[in-house]
């Protein structure tokens, strides 16, 4: 396990390099002149001049790139634009925001799939399962532009158990949470329904009742653990996509988030911001995705000895 | 007189299906076990032996079965009656069960240590250490090599013979009075085989437990039982004492079943006259990589065909004998170009080896191919027609439909199938239907060689006797050559003229099929050969 887990980071680093190049790249080669963007058509060339000096944007491109490195591992993502301030205190202050809410979101999600995905391949074709099943549809349909202000108008403006925006106190993380979580609770709902259904149809399980285990045993013990390995893929590719922002949940909840700080950064044309936003998503998503791998890994000891 | 350990008495078995309609699968059977008597229940697939196997401690989709008439009794009480809480208390403890393939019959994610002591802490309430000592002794006695190095392995990293052998110790855990095998060597090489069924022996005797075998294995069974009872499309046909059975079947079905077994076919080769190979690979090598490093370099691999050479004479049979893992797939799909590989391949006078993809594209009409599996090797969205007709399209293009049609027709009623059958898929075959598509397949295009890789594995011994009749006839019409290739020696030596043994990728020895036989020269040779005539 420990050369598995040394792997995946050697790689895992590898990737986030390739990564932060790429972005880099991106954003310096797309065609127009970033600092005419900036400072208007109004601009004078030595105001031009002077802004592509003070961002180091005469320089080759190599040595931009070195600067960005050296001054990213340094931990300094440069200043906004907008507001002047340093990069990292804004992704201080916003990132907490979207953890928060992403593993709040996944929480209500697993709550509400487990029991019910498990249910239903336990019932198949039975009331339960179907009634499982219809929600899971009704989850999926349902868009959260929608749910998000219906919950606002039935919990906070009716009944007044939550605040309707903003990010206060736990109170205010409930809505939003459930709002992300509902529709990924469907997805996964059919996901563990499916994948234990094939699972419990595996050779094992009937060695597992030959020998006299319990039904729950059997289930918990055996089966969820081979069961959770697909669903381990998924979680991880939607913690990943939610840690860069739900953003309409973000923004129906005046969520102080990463999702409505990028939206608010390309809006204003804070390059530099925007910069920090794509490589703040695409380094949570390689990491997460390493940490799914690792969870793998743990999980499977076939993943671990292929390796 | 005591009374049987199990007596089944006309136990019939139905399955819901999605729309909760009954199909009755096992009708009316009745047999019954003593404590340490040994009963096997012969059947091909379908006949209804392994439902009746799983009824006994009621293993089926409580959903779906329904038991419409008749009693399982063990020790005196009927299993079909007791509550699911009693039954768990028979299960493990008084009945053990060991299935056909122990890789998926063990849990891949928990150590087999985990597996093991499940029954002596579920039945008997041992603490881990005394569960984890009794388990050891198990093991030992199983033969499992180093049992106390091997007790936190995963599955995965033993063999087929030591996980069937830690699957025997599970099912002993408790000392059961019933240890109902169900095909217990049917996934497993044919030296394993024999060690197995010793194993299974020697624990029957040492236990002085009752052993229930279900197999499709007449030879299996002659080695194993004392008594027979032989099924057919749910029915018990025929009980009887095992000698008295092989001697004198009364049954139709019964005699039908032991007159399957393979016999040789195959008339000699006169290799005095042979004229210059069709086929004459030297040197054919091909490793797989098992790890790479950091930097995508191969550090550790896998030497599938180790440099071997091959030469087979037009309309020769080669049989290639060996046990799972010994290259001899992976030689065949080299010798046809259709695997990587290096060496010299001479076919029809071309050098194989030195054509790209595209030159060797016009060759493929003279090279086929019939696999093991019927089911996954045809396209379940294709019909019969469009099925054997796809070579043609491809080598034969300015053939119009109707005479396409015709040449399907002719070929369809030679491997022995109907005109109305073309329009069908293949799922309204039976598995011998369908080796018969797969043969038509390639027999259509009129080629010089056919690799036929394990085409008979998939089949029951009755429906395996005419698809080897079928080849060896159409071998004689067309002058094909055949590489044939099969871990059953007793399938190789009815239809080969000359066999190569292989092991490890290794080529062990080759001669002509009787010589071989008779006097095998490499003592790996002679251990598989031993095997197979005990088995």
């Amino acid at each position: 396990m420990p050369s598995f887990i040394i792997s995946r980071l050697l790689s895992t680093l590898t990737v986030i390099l390739g990564v932060i190049t790429l972005i880099f790249l991106l954003i310096h080669l797309v065609p127009g002149d970033p600092v005419q963007a900036m400072l208007g058509e109004t601009a004078t060339p030595t105001d031009l001049e002077a802004l592509r000096q003070a961002l180091g944007l005469n320089q080759p491109l190599f040595t931009q790139w070195w600067q960005y490195m050296t001054h990213l591992l340094q931990g300094d993502l440069g200043t906004s634009l907008y507001s002047q301030e340093p990069i990292i205190d804004i992704m201080i202050e916003r990132f907490p925001a979207t953890l928060e809410l992403a593993i709040a979101g996944l929480l209500v999600a697993i709550l509400i799939a487990l029991p019910l995905g498990s249910i239903a391949a336990l019932r198949k074709d039975t009331i339960y399962d179907n009634s499982a099943m219809v929600f899971s549809l009704l989850g999926v349909s349902i868009p959260n532009f929608w749910l998000g202000p219906l919950l606002i108008l039935l919990f906070s403006l009716t009944l007044g158990w939550f605040p309707v925006s903003g990010r206060e106190n736990f109170l205010s993380l409930i809505l939003p949470a459930l709002t992300l979580g509902t529709a990924l609770s469907a997805i996964l709902a059919r996901m563990i329904r499916s994948t234990l259904l094939e699972v419990l149809n595996e050779d094992y399980i009937r060695t597992a009742r030959a020998k006299g285990l319990r039904e729950s045993a059997i289930v918990i013990h055996h089966a969820l653990r081979n069961a959770s390995l697909p669903i381990i893929t998924i979680l991880g590719l939607q913690l990943g996509t939610l840690l860069g922002g739900a953003v309409i949940t973000e923004i129906i909840f005046a969520w102080p988030g990463i999702g409505q700080l990028t939206i608010e950064s390309i809006q204003r044309r804070d390059y530099p911001l925007v910069q920090a936003c794509i490589l703040l998503i695409s380094v949570s998503y390689v990491l997460i995705n390493t940490l799914t791998d690792v969870l793998y890994a743990w999980l499977d000891p076939r993943v671990r000895y292929s390796v | 007189m005591t009374p049987p350990l199990l007596n089944i008495k006309k136990l019939s078995v139905a399955f819901k299906n999605s729309q909760q309609h009954l199909t009755q699968v096992v009708h009316q059977v009745s047999f019954q076990i003593n404590l340490g008597e040994k009963l096997a229940l012969v059947g091909e697939s379908g006949s209804g032996k392994s439902v009746t196997a799983l009824s006994i401690i009621k293993l089926h989709d409580r959903q779906r079965v329904n038991y419409p008439t008749g009693a399982i009794e063990f020790q005196g009480q009927n299993l079909l009656q007791k509550s699911e809480a009693d039954l768990r208390r028979v299960r493990g403890k008084n009945i053990a069960m060991i299935f056909q393939e122990p890789m998926t019959s063990l849990n891949p994610v928990y150590p087999i240590g985990t597996q093991l002591i499940e029954p002596l802490l579920l039945h008997e309430g041992l603490s881990k250490s005394a569960a984890r000592s009794r388990m050891l002794e198990l093991l030992e006695l199983t033969g499992l090599p180093e049992p106390h190095k091997r007790f936190n392995s995963y599955p995965h990293t033993l063999s087929g013979g030591q996980r069937q052998r830690v699957m025997i110790a599970m099912a002993l855990a408790c000392r059961p009075q019933l240890l109902i095998a169900d095909e217990p060597t049917t996934a497993l090489d044919v030296t394993i085989q024999l060690q197995i069924l010793e194993l299974l022996e020697n624990m029957q005797q040492e236990f002085g437990m009752a052993v229930l075998l279900i197999t499709h294995d007449l030879n299996l069974v002659k080695r194993f039982a004392e008594r027979i009872c032989v099924m057919q499309e749910g029915n018990l046909v025929e009980s009887a004492n095992a000698e008295k059975l092989f001697e004198q079947p009364q049954h139709a079905y019964t005699q039908h079943l032991l007159n399957s077994q393979p016999e040789r076919i195959q008339t000699d080769y006169d290799y005095t006259t042979a004229p210059t190979p069709l086929l004459d690979a030297q040197q054919i090598r091909c490793y797989f990589p098992l790890s790479k490093n950091f930097f995508q370099r191969t550090d550790n691999e896998i030497k599938a065909v180790d440099e071997i050479d091959l030469h087979l004479y037009p309309g020769e049979t080669l049989g290639i004998v060996g046990e799972s893992g010994s290259g001899k797939t992976t030689l065949g799909l080299c010798v046809l170009r259709l695997q990587n590989c290096t060496g010299a391949i001479r076919f029809a006078g071309k050098q194989l080896d030195r054509l790209q993809t595209r030159q060797l594209r016009p060759l493929r009409r003279q090279l086929q191919v019939v696999f093991q599996d019927p089911y996954s090797s045809l396209s379940p969205r294709m019909t019969v027609e469009q099925i054997i007709s796809e070579g043609l399209i491809i080598h034969y293009p300015d053939l119009n439909h109707q005479k396409r049609r015709e040449r399907v027709i002719k070929i369809l009623k030679e491997v022995g199938l109907q005109e109305d059958m073309l329009s069908r898929y293949p799922h309204e075959f039976s598995g011998g239907q369908r080796q018969r598509i797969a043969i038509a397949r390639a027999v259509i295009l009129e080629p010089q060689l056919i690799l036929l890789d394990e085409p008979t594995s998939a089949l029951d011994v009755s429906v395996q006797k005419q698809v080897l009749e079928l080849l060896e006839n159409l071998q004689r019409k067309h002058h094909i050559s055949y590489l044939f290739i099969s871990h059953d020696l007793k399938v190789i030596r009815a239809m080969s003229h000359r066999i190569m043994v292989m092991r490890h990728g290794c080529f062990i020895e080759q001669g002509e099929t009787e010589k071989i036989f008779n006097h095998p020269q490499h003592p790996y040779t002679r251990s598989l050969l031993h095997a197979s005539l005990f088995m």
